[in-house]
């Protein structure tokens, strides 16, 4: 038997090769819990994150944009399930992760929090918060645990579509009527701030990165990715036509990076602890599915082991 | 897990014809006809699969990682079995 | 009424069906029993709107106006839609919505069953088609029929309220009228007579099978193919037509 010192070691050695940690391998148990929070936190994120943009499928614009967004978000349950299917291989349950969630134990993106107000944010989601994601998803189909990588890989083979539909809507609308130009504009001003904290707190001050890193669970810093969302943006604002509503944005020529303001890092805080303006509403529209939905899942169950026992007792 | 809860079923899908089926991944279902109906929809919406088979999780019997040096480094100094192993003059072709 | 009149009325018939089902069914997306239905139940969502666009573009050639799926879909109002009430009731609970989708999966299916083989070619290809997406709507509504039907004590009473609201709404799929009738005619229409018959079958099998009793009630509600609707269709309208509606000149 070896020392679990000794196989903290080997499994360092390990990752240092970029050989994948597989379900039955052995891992320390930080690494298994650092990873159950983050896969699970998620999978949340893409399940809650389905409500701020199925509030606009009834109202979708005609019908081509109207099976879009659907099958978007759509593929937003799906991605919540491979999450959920990935941290199932730690030998947790969905059920009880989904009860973290419901209690706020368990975190989930805070951009979900924000309301979608108009049509445009259908297409400021799909732009930003979507080129975010993928940002931090691209990244992730490199993470050192095997499930998780996998679903990662599958994850953005779908998300492509996603931020192109949104950027389609962002177009469409920036070369609208002036009514929608304008609204595509309000979008991006409410939208921008929130996408940039979606990466997570500054690297000095972030709890989990260096160990993240050093494990191979996250391949890039939160700042590194931030920046690297940041320089894609702009340009794809300017060909909208649209301003990033940042007064202090300014290409860096030394740096070749475009510097940018400071983020209200308060806010991201306080929407965080649930103090944001949905972080209610969207847990009561999870726990209100979640309960309603319980007689549909025992009954299933029930009639399942009903034509079980039926089958035996032939 | 809650005797309510559904059970994890593995899900494997044939991409197509000639192909093996492959692990995809995993989901709650009830029974398996609804496990197979489920995959249809989690794992093949893009146009995935031909063939779908359905395994409960529980049933599934895998090897213990820490045999791996006795299960696997034996096939490992076998290198004969390989066809790089062996030397064939250039001049006799493709064999 | 003259045949190509009919003919219009008939695809906005089929399109507004398939348009106000998969709207109510868009509703679920994100609030489902469970990920993996929720999943599965939009996905049907999907193939009912895509064949609302299919019927609705077929209209607009028909009608030969140059108007487009959107603008049947987003400019006309609740007295010219020409679904079916039970297409737009409220989705109610799971086990609610999952019976009006039986209900309509049955009638859906035998129609499009004989419309495959309609004498006009638009409506044959689109009923080929669209039977395929039908034929699994059905299989899943019925399997869900049974399993919550004969599930618990609590999913049966929540079942058999579904089937007792639901049943009313029923009569309507085979009343024929002028339209049908013209269409019967041509051999471009279905026998709603003949899709009774073998709906009455079908429906009875599936809901003995999940210990479910037929209400007695024999008095239908009707008008939907003429554009007499519920209540509940404007607000559908409302929602549904907002934007294009607030903004004229807009292109989405």
């Amino acid at each position: 038997m070896l020392s679990n010192e000794e196989l903290e070691k080997e499994f360092q050695a390990k990752i240092d090769a970029e050989i994948k940690i597989e379900p039955k391998d052995w891992m320390p148990e930080a690494y298994r819990k650092t990873l159950i929070r983050q896969i699970s936190q998620h999978a949340h994120s893409e399940v809650v994150g389905m409500l701020p943009e199925g509030n606009w499928i009834t109202r979708a614009p005609s019908l081509r944009s109207k099976v879009i967004l659907l099958a978007k978000v759509q593929d937003e349950a799906g991605h919540g399930l491979y999450l959920y299917s990935a941290a199932e291989t730690l030998g947790v349950d969905r059920e009880d992760l989904i009860e973290e969630l419901h209690t706020g134990k368990a975190k989930y993106s805070s951009i979900f929090n924000y309301p979608t107000l108009t049509w445009a944010d259908i297409g400021a989601i799909g732009w930003l918060v979507d080129g975010a994601a993928i940002a931090n998803q691209v990244m992730l189909c490199r993470t050192s645990y095997g499930p998780y990588a996998r679903a990662m890989v599958r994850i953005c083979k779908e998300e492509s579509f996603h931020q192109r539909q949104g950027y389609e809507i962002m177009l469409k609308m920036a070369k609208g009527t002036p009514e929608q130009k304008q609204m595509a504009q309000d979008a991006l001003n409410r939208w921008w701030w929130p996408s940039l904290m979606m990466f997570g707190p500054p690297d000095d001050k972030s709890i989990h990165s260096a160990q993240s890193l050093k494990w191979k669970i996250k391949r890039q810093t939160n700042d590194e990715l931030r920046q690297e969302f940041i320089d894609k943006t702009v340009k794809q604002a300017e060909y909208l036509g649209l301003t990033i509503p940042d007064p202090h944005l300014k290409w860096n020529e030394e740096r070749q990076h475009y510097d940018f303001g400071p983020i209200n890092w308060e806010e991201f805080y306080q929407v965080i602890n649930g103090n944001g303006p949905c972080n209610r509403q969207r847990l009561k529209a999870r726990i209100k599915a979640h309960e309603e939905g319980a007689w549909v899942r025992e009954a299933a169950i029930a009639y399942a082991e009903k034509k079980q026992a039926k089958k035996t007792a032939a | 897990m809650n005797k309510k809860d559904w059970p994890l079923w593995e899900i494997f899908i044939r991409s197509k014809n000639g192909l093996n089926h492959k692990h995809v991944g995993s989901l709650h279902a009830a029974d398996a006809q609804m496990a197979i109906e489920n995959a249809r929809d989690v794992y093949c919406r893009r146009n995935e699969g031909v063939s779908i088979w359905v395994v409960l999780s529980s049933q599934i019997v895998a090897s213990d990682p820490d045999e791996a040096d006795a299960l696997y480094e034996p096939a490992k100094n076998k290198i004969y079995r390989h066809p790089t192993f062996y030397e064939i003059p250039k001049e006799v072709g493709h064999m | 009424m003259n045949i190509q009149e009919a003919l219009l009325e008939y695809c906005l018939r089929l399109g507004d069906n398939s348009l106000i089902i998969g709207h109510r069914m868009s509703e679920w997306c994100g609030h489902g029993p469970i990920l993996e239905q929720d999943i599965a139940l939009i996905n049907i969502a999907l193939d009912h709107i895509g064949q609302a666009r299919n019927w609705l573009t077929l209209a607009g050639e028909l009608e030969g106006m140059g108007r487009t799926e959107d603008d049947f879909a987003y400019k006309r109002d609740a007295h010219q839609f020409r679904n079916l009430l039970i297409t737009e009731l409220p989705n109610g609970n799971w086990g609610d919505t999952i019976m009006r989708c039986f209900l309509f999966d049955t009638f859906n299916f035998y129609l499009h069953q004989i419309l495959q083989h309609s004498k006009h070619d638009g409506i044959a290809a689109i009923a080929e088609k669209s039977l395929k997406e039908i034929n699994y709507h059905l299989k899943y509504s019925s399997e869900w029929v049974i399993r919550l039907g004969d599930g618990t004590d609590v999913s049966h009473k929540k079942m058999q309220n579904a089937l007792d609201d639901l049943w009313m709404f029923t009569g309507e799929m085979f009343e024929a009228d002028e339209v049908d009738n013209l269409m019967l005619e041509e051999s471009i229409g279905a026998d709603l007579q003949q899709i009774k018959e073998a709906w009455n079958d079908y429906v009875r099998e599936v809901l003995e099978e999940a210990t479910l009793k037929i209400p007695e009630n024999n008095w239908f509600q009707k008008g939907g193919k003429q554009g007499r609707h519920t209540e509940y269709m404007g607000y559908i309208l409302a929602e549904m037509q907002f934007l294009p509606r607030a903004y004229p000149d807009a292109v989405w």
